[in-house]
Order: C-alpha cells, then structure tokens, then sequence
C-alpha cells in the first residue's frame, strides 16, 4: 500500500445474528484528509468504525491502519488510533484534569501534568479543570472527550458522531476543533448523519447505504453527480441557527 | 507486556480507588449492615442462643459477620464494572494500547483494598463491643489470608454480575443471597440444632468450613481439616469464576 493512505478498507463483511448489516465496504482514506461518512441511523457507520479501531472483527475483508491490519496487528492499530465514541466516555467522578491524566499515564507520556494542562488550554478548559466532569455541559464533555482522544497524538482519529446530541454553540466547538486537529496533518475519519455537518468539515465524503459505500468523492464530486444547476433567484432568509446564534452572542 | 500489565492496572486502580475515596457512601452502606447485625444478635438475641463453645457470644459470630461484610462490598464492583460498560469507559480503553486484563484486575485490586478496609471497620467496632482474641501474629496473618482469599473469590464472582447485569439493579442484586447464605451456616448457630437436611447443606456449604476456620483462628485453636476443605473452596470459587469472567469479557468485548 502507498504511504499516502492512512486508512484501507476492502471487502468488509459484517452481520449480527444473521443480519448483514456491512456488506462488503471497500473505502481508502488518504493521510491527513477529513473523510466524512455519511449514512442514516442504523447504515452501519458505528460497526465500520468499531471494525477500524479494533473492538470488532470483521467476518470478512480486511482493514488497514498504516499498514497494520487491525486483526492481525491490532496492538500496533491501537498504538496509532484513539476513538471518540458517540457517548462521551469521560469519567464524572473525576475532574477534567485527572480524565486527561489517566489517560496520559494509560498511554505513558513522560509529563503527564504537563501533557493535561496543555490541552486544557487548547480546548479552553482551564478554568473548568479542576470542576468534576460531571459539572461540565454537553459541549464541554464533548471537548474533553476530544482531548482525551488526542493525548499522545494519533496519527489517524475517529470521531463517531461527534456532534450527536449538542447544542448549536456546542456543534460549533467541536467543528473548530475537529478543523484544527486536520490543520496538523491527523487524518479524521468522521461519521455523521448531518449533511451540513460533512460539507462544513469533510476533504472527502463517502455515503453508507445498505452496508456498501454507493458514492465517495470531494464535495464537488458529489455534485457534479447532479445535473447542471439551473440558476434561480431567491430570496436569502436567515436560518433559524443563524438567528439562534446572533442573539445569544458568540460562545466564550 | 507483563510490565505494562501491572503498570496499567496501577494507573487504573489509582481512578476507581478516587471513585471509593469520592463516594464514602460505598464505605458506609457496606459495613451498616454487619453492624446492625452484630449489635442485634450480641445485644438482642445473643442471650438465647447456646453455642456449647464457652466463650462469648461476640466471639461466636464475628467470622460470619466478617463474611457478610464481604457479600456486600463486593456488590460495588458489579456496580462500578456495569457503569464503566454502560458509559464507553470500557470501550475507551479497550481502543488503546494497554493491556486487555488490567481493566478487571483494576476492579478487584480496588475491591480487595475497600473490602480489607470495610473488614478493619467491622472488627474495631466487634473490639469495641467485647470482642476478644488470643490469636497470634501467624494466626492474625492467615486470617488475613483467609479474607484476602474471600474477597478475591466474592469480587470475582461480582465480575460475573457486572458483565452480564442488564440494569444497575441487576448488577448489585446478585449479592443478596451471598449476604443470606451465611445464616444457614454455623456462623449464627451451631449446626446440630438445625432438622437434618438444613443442617446437611449448612454443614456442605462453603461458609461453615471457613467460618469454622476463622474462629478457630481468633481463638488460638489449631485449625482442623475443615481448613482445608475452606481454601479448597476459596480456591476453586477464585479460580472457576476468574476463568469464566476473562471468558465473558473476551467474548463481549469481540
């Protein structure tokens, strides 16, 4: 495989009790590229990603991290990936600060203070560090949840769902973050039900559908699919997020 | 890998011991119960029941009570392993480079630490009301062996309850009987007052040859074959239900 592709995916299989619900899925993600897999509920985009990060073994097919196959090699897998599952597995007992510390000893950073006290500021959590996490709003979670995903810098992240159940301004947080983290070349695999979501944030968009990806491509690509755009005027009323976000102001 | 095994298991002990040290309550409602029970029986009953052993009636009971303090500390870790699969927590850290077994392991290592320390509690307060023991160093280090061996047989058995539990409830639920076999056992009463077939499944079931070993134990006395018969079944509940909880998580986890 070329060094370039940080994610291969060829032929993959999966069924639950007889049902298939992965029906041969072949998808390449290049390095430091947002991919975007788009599908409704239920296409199978939590089993794809369960698959790529080791939780799950496919029944057929292959799956490739950099190189390792995530059956054969999963421990050299789970050295290069973190997941950022749909519901934030953060810890409430524990303060923002002490969730970012296990896990950087769990993953035997030299500087464990220094490694949490970092990203508490990237993700502007500082003041809210030493707050049990159980205090934090859902946008918080989300962040810290993020953070924790990114300790120890993972060359490849998946981010399942990471906007599922957030507020608009919380949303907002998370695309920001997502776009910083593809602006120091980590490739994000990203699924999500949000259209809006994959065109805001995605180099490249696959389509789950009936457990096969029917189309990838860039945003363009996709249009292109469709015939030429006829050209109609409109009048440009402001969406309700739009109005939404002028009045409660910017996020802090 | 057998270093990182016991590096990740500390790490993760250190989280759920900050979860005991945050929610003393966990402390609290399991040794409520054992002391309940001492002071009710001592104070209440006690006076009635003849156990033929000379001594005081305290003296008598505490092993059970030690044992039922047990049964129900051990009801947490079912808890807290369900709440860690239910939240992701499970998930999260079966997506990194640690050691598969150190999650379980971290679960038991702090229910050894919280169920010795509950055990200390339930015995200062036996002292307190009249408890005394001739018992020797040795003798105090295999009573501590003997817990150490309950704990880890009860704790492993709770790990069962914890990866199979559908709701918190059923999670903790399971440690009710646990709780109740003791007193179909000689830890309230001697056996030979109970009609022949209770007093046959007392006489068989793990809780008299170990309560019999205990007090044994605490009273400076040698221990018997019937030591012999507890850390058979110490054993063999510690290693059957290890072996069957590694199976179920291997297994639930894919």
């Amino acid at each position: 495989m070329s060094a370039d592709t940080a994610i291969r995916v060829l032929g993959v299989e999966k069924a639950f009790q007889g049902l298939p619900v992965l029906r041969g899925v072949d998808l390449d993600v290049p390095t430091g590229s947002i991919l975007a897999l788009l599908g409704s509920n239920g296409a199978g985009k939590t089993t794809l990603v369960r698959i790529l990060s080791t939780l799950l073994m496919a029944d057929a097919g292959t799956a490739e991290i950099l190189g390792f196959d995530v059956a054969a090699s999963a421990r050299e897998v789970r050295e290069s990936i973190s997941l950022t599952g749909q519901f934030a597995a953060v810890d409430d007992l524990l303060s923002g600060r002490e969730n970012l510390m296990l896990v950087a000893r769990l993953r035997h950073q030299k500087n464990p203070d220094a490694v949490a006290d970092d990203l508490l500021a990237r993700f502007g959590l500082t003041d809210a560090g030493r707050r049990r996490a159980s205090t934090y709003s859902g946008g918080m979670r989300r962040r810290l949840d993020i953070a924790m995903s990114l300790i120890g810098d993972p060359p490849v992240v998946f981010l399942d769902e990471p906007t599922t159940g957030l507020d608009p301004e919380g949303r907002l947080e998370v695309w920001q973050t997502i776009r910083t983290l593809a602006g120091k070349g980590t490739t994000v695999l990203l699924t999500t039900q949000h259209l809006d979501e994959a065109e805001q944030l995605a180099d490249r968009i696959a389509i789950l559908h009936d457990g096969r990806i029917i189309r990838k491509g860039t945003l363009d690509e996709l249009r292109a699919l469709l015939p030429t755009a006829s050209i109609e005027y409109v009048e440009k009323k402001p969406s309700l997020e739009d109005v939404f976000l002028a009045i409660v102001g910017p996020t802090d | 890998m057998t270093t990182n095994i016991l590096a990740d298991t500390g790490v993760l002990t250190g989280r759920s011991l900050r979860h005991i040290l945050r929610s003393p309550d966990t402390i609290v409602t399991t040794v409520i119960t054992p002391i309940a029970l001492l002071l009710l029986f001592v104070y209440v009953l006690g006076g009635a029941i003849r156990t033929g052993s000379g001594g005081s009636y305290i003296d008598y009971l505490l092993p059970g009570i030690l044992l039922i303090t047990i049964s129900s500390g051990i009801a947490y870790t079912a808890y807290r392993l369900f709440l860690d699969l239910k939240d992701g927590m499970v998930e999260r850290l079966r997506s990194m480079p640690i050691a598969r077994s150190s999650v379980l392991w971290a679960h038991v290592v702090t229910s050894l630490a919280a169920n010795l320390f509950s055990v200390s509690i339930v015995i200062g307060v036996a002292i307190a009301m009249g408890f005394r023991t001739g018992a020797s160093v040795a003798a105090w280090l295999a009573i501590a062996g003997i817990m150490v061996l309950v704990i880890l047989a009860l704790t492993w058995l709770a790990v069962i309850a914890g990866l199979t539990a559908k709701t918190v409830d059923g999670a903790s639920a399971f440690s009710y009987p646990l709780i109740f076999l003791p007193f179909i056992s000689s830890a309230f009463v001697p056996t030979e007052s109970m009609p022949a077939p209770v007093a046959w499944f007392a006489e068989n079931q793990p809780v008299t040859s170990i309560v019999n070993t205990l007090r044994a134990l605490f009273a400076g006395r040698p221990v018997g074959g019937e030591a012999v018969i507890a850390l058979g079944w110490l054993v063999g509940i510690a290693v059957v239900a290890c072996t069957i909880a590694t199976m179920i998580y291997r297994r639930k986890i894919g």
